[in-house]
């Protein structure tokens, strides 16, 4: 699997809801295995980034590359072979509620794959076993708290062993140790599977801690302001705005005030 | 692609060995760990398992099944398993799946309820959803004397809204239903008529019976399907958001906020959607006599008037506002009780649709008899 191609690349890429452009411009490549967070204040176009790169948005222009293929100028059907490779988690897990913990998981399985149905429960039971939730399988997404859907959902994501993971805003609603479980999570999977991961996430904390490239996006100007290491751009991008951002307000002198723009 | 094996044996020290290899992918055909369980079960127990994975080709979730079984077992029987010789990818994923002990009764067995429990049970759930109702009927009374007494607090602009939607946009739907029964009325009432020569009776069939009837029934039965579908929609959906326990927060009563407003609008858009449609209906029935009868506009005008009475239409404009409140009620109820799942609004929605047709038709045979007995 060693290949120096990118694993996926954005050419010129811009968003927008008819009129209204939301990001314009983004260019970033990503490398298989990398965790790669898109950072940005609220209300940027993180989350409709996301959409875009996993299909649920057409971009306005530009393009989006897997492997080199290009994602939104192929066919439909390439396109869905293509989003067989994603596990996507929702921001509030987005099981569905008529289906149990185990069918939730299960279902693209069922759909995608011969195994039987005793084979679909082991693997359903491996899956939530991963994410904390051992002997969860016969319960209803109604019956368990927010934080277990959320890891659920991340169950769900991984069912058919995905090359990407997409996470919208994944530590969002989580205590800080389910949180940093969810981290070290995301990290094994990575060294253990070789998968890439994309984050959408504002929380300095797993920014830091799994992210090893990543995408700044401004709501003020509309396009990124950096992409690279966050390391890197906390302490050394020449902005002051992506500074200060990643240092919480450190790099304005401090003031949580001054750094909400007026 | 490999095929995937596993083949087992004792080393020197008694250890049971496990040799993979191949490529243990999900998609392939995986084999089991019949072997290895065999050689657990021995009199002889392994003291420990190992396992050598140098020709192990690629791997998946398939790999990780296995090694969770083999775990799984090896824990029941105590016996160690020594994880040096399997991939660190995988050894890393095993360390994570049993990082987590499983919660104490956490899992669950299905229990079989027997026949006579799941009656009574069925009937207590009856019960108790009847009591629920008038509850939640008590409630909007009380909720009807604080909006008398200017102490409840809602907003205008959406009580507006709701009659809007209740009343001028059922509008259509109602004049294509209505106008059909109208001339199927006609229609049935000119071939039995004409046969004794009273077809111009037909006029007073289709009047009396759309004025005092079908009219109110018909577009009753319309808003159970159209606005208290929805109102058991929205109300649950904002139970599901959690948007019914916020307005409790603020100290709103979600009775006086959410459910009155739109009793309130069924109930003053019933009776004028219940006249408009007797007004189509006659006017079906009138195409439909002028078309088949031979009388003129003038006589089959003449002929409606005289047969309906003011009783009538004063009978049937109370039906609607009957009908209307109990379309209503059902609706917002089945709302509130909503459980916090995509599911249950499905199901409360259902539920209010099915209730308030049924509580159309019993109080319609009511409101019929107590009509002979008091001579309306």
């Amino acid at each position: 699997m060693v290949d120096q191609q990118p694993h996926i690349t954005a050419r010129d890429l811009t968003i927008a809801f008819g009129d209204f452009v939301v990001q314009r411009d983004l260019n970033f490549t990503i490398n298989r295995g990398d965790v790669f967070i898109i950072m940005g204040g609220s209300g940027c176009g993180k989350s409709t980034l996301l959409k875009a790169m996993i299909g649920l948005k057409h971009p306005a222009s530009g393009e989006i590359c897997y492997d080199g293929e290009p994602f939104w100028a192929s066919s439909e059907r390439e396109r869905e072979d293509t989003k067989r490779k994603f596990g996507t988690l929702f921001q509030a897990g987005a099981l569905w509620s008529s289906m149990t913990l185990a069918e939730n998981i299960g279902l693209a399985l069922k759909q995608y794959t011969d195994l039987s149905d005793a084979q679909i429960r082991e693997v359903a039971a491996y899956k939530l076993m991963l994410v904390g939730l051992t002997g969860f399988e016969d319960y209803y997404p109604s019956e368990i708290s927010g934080g277990m859907k959320k890891r659920a959902g991340l169950a769900r994501a991984m069912a058919l062993d995905p090359e990407i993971l997409f996470f919208d805003e994944p530590s969002a609603g989580l205590d800080p140790l389910s949180a940093k479980r969810l981290d070290d999570l995301i990290l094994e999977l990575r060294d253990s599977l070789d998968t890439t991961v994309v984050v959408v996430t504002h929380e300095l904390a797993s920014i830091f801690s799994i992210g090893n490239n990543s995408v700044f996006l401004d709501p003020e100007t509309k396009t990124q302001l950096a992409t690279g290491d966050p390391r890197e751009l906390r302490d050394h991008h020449p902005d002051l705005a992506v500074r200060n951002f990643l240092q919480r307000g450190a790099a304005l002198g401090g003031g949580a005030t001054e750094a909400i723009p007026a | 692609m490999t095929a995937a094996m596993l083949t087992c044996r004792r080393s020197d020290d008694d250890s049971l060995v496990i040799t993979l290899s191949g490529d243990w992918l999900l998609r392939g055909d995986l084999p089991g760990i019949d072997a290895v369980l065999q050689e657990m079960n021995q009199p002889a127990k392994p003291s420990s398992i190992e396992f050598s994975t140098t020709d192990l080709g690629s791997w998946d979730t398939g790999l990780l099944t296995m090694l969770v079984a083999v775990h799984r077992s090896a824990a029941d029987q105590a016996i160690t398993v020594n994880e040096s010789g399997l991939p660190e990818g995988a050894r890393g994923l095993l360390t994570l799946a049993f990082a987590v002990k499983e919660r104490e009764g956490a899992r669950r067995t299905s229990v079989k309820v027997p026949f006579f429990a799941r009656v009574g049970q069925t009937t207590s759930e009856a019960l108790s959803s009847g009591r629920e109702l008038l509850t939640f009927t008590g409630e909007v009374v009380l909720s009807f004397y604080r909006f008398a007494t200017g102490t409840a607090t809602y907003l205008r602009s959406d009580l507006a809204q709701h009659i809007q939607e209740a009343g001028a946009e059922a509008l259509p739907i109602t004049t294509l239903i209505t106008f059909l029964i109208g001339m199927i009325f006609a229609f049935v009432g000119v071939m039995q008529l004409q046969q004794f020569g009273a077809g111009i009776y037909t006029a007073d069939l289709v009047a009396i019976a759309m004025v005092r009837e079908m009219a109110p029934i018909m577009t009753a039965i319309l808003m159970a399907g159209r606005t208290g579908a929805s109102y058991a929609a929205q109300i649950g959906t904002m139970k599901v958001n959690e948007e019914i326990d916020a307005l409790t927060t603020l100290g709103l009563n979600p009775i006086d906020f959410l459910v009155t407003p739109r009793v309130i609008a069924l109930l003053l858009m019933m009776p004028l959607l219940s006249l408009y449609g007797s007004a189509m209906g006659i006017l079906g029935g009138m195409g439909v006599g002028l078309v088949m009868l031979d009388v003129g506009l003038m006589q089959y005008v003449q002929q409606t008037v005289e047969a309906v009475e003011q009783t009538d239409l004063w009978g049937g404009l109370f039906k609607s506002v009957v009908f209307g409140s109990l379309v209503a009620m059902a609706g917002c109820q089945q709302g509130m009780a909503c459980g916090d799942s995509a599911l249950a609004v499905g199901q409360s929605t259902t539920k209010a649709v099915v209730m308030g047709i049924v509580l159309i038709v019993i109080s319609a045979s009511v409101l019929t008899i107590i009509y002979i007995n008091l001579d309306i």
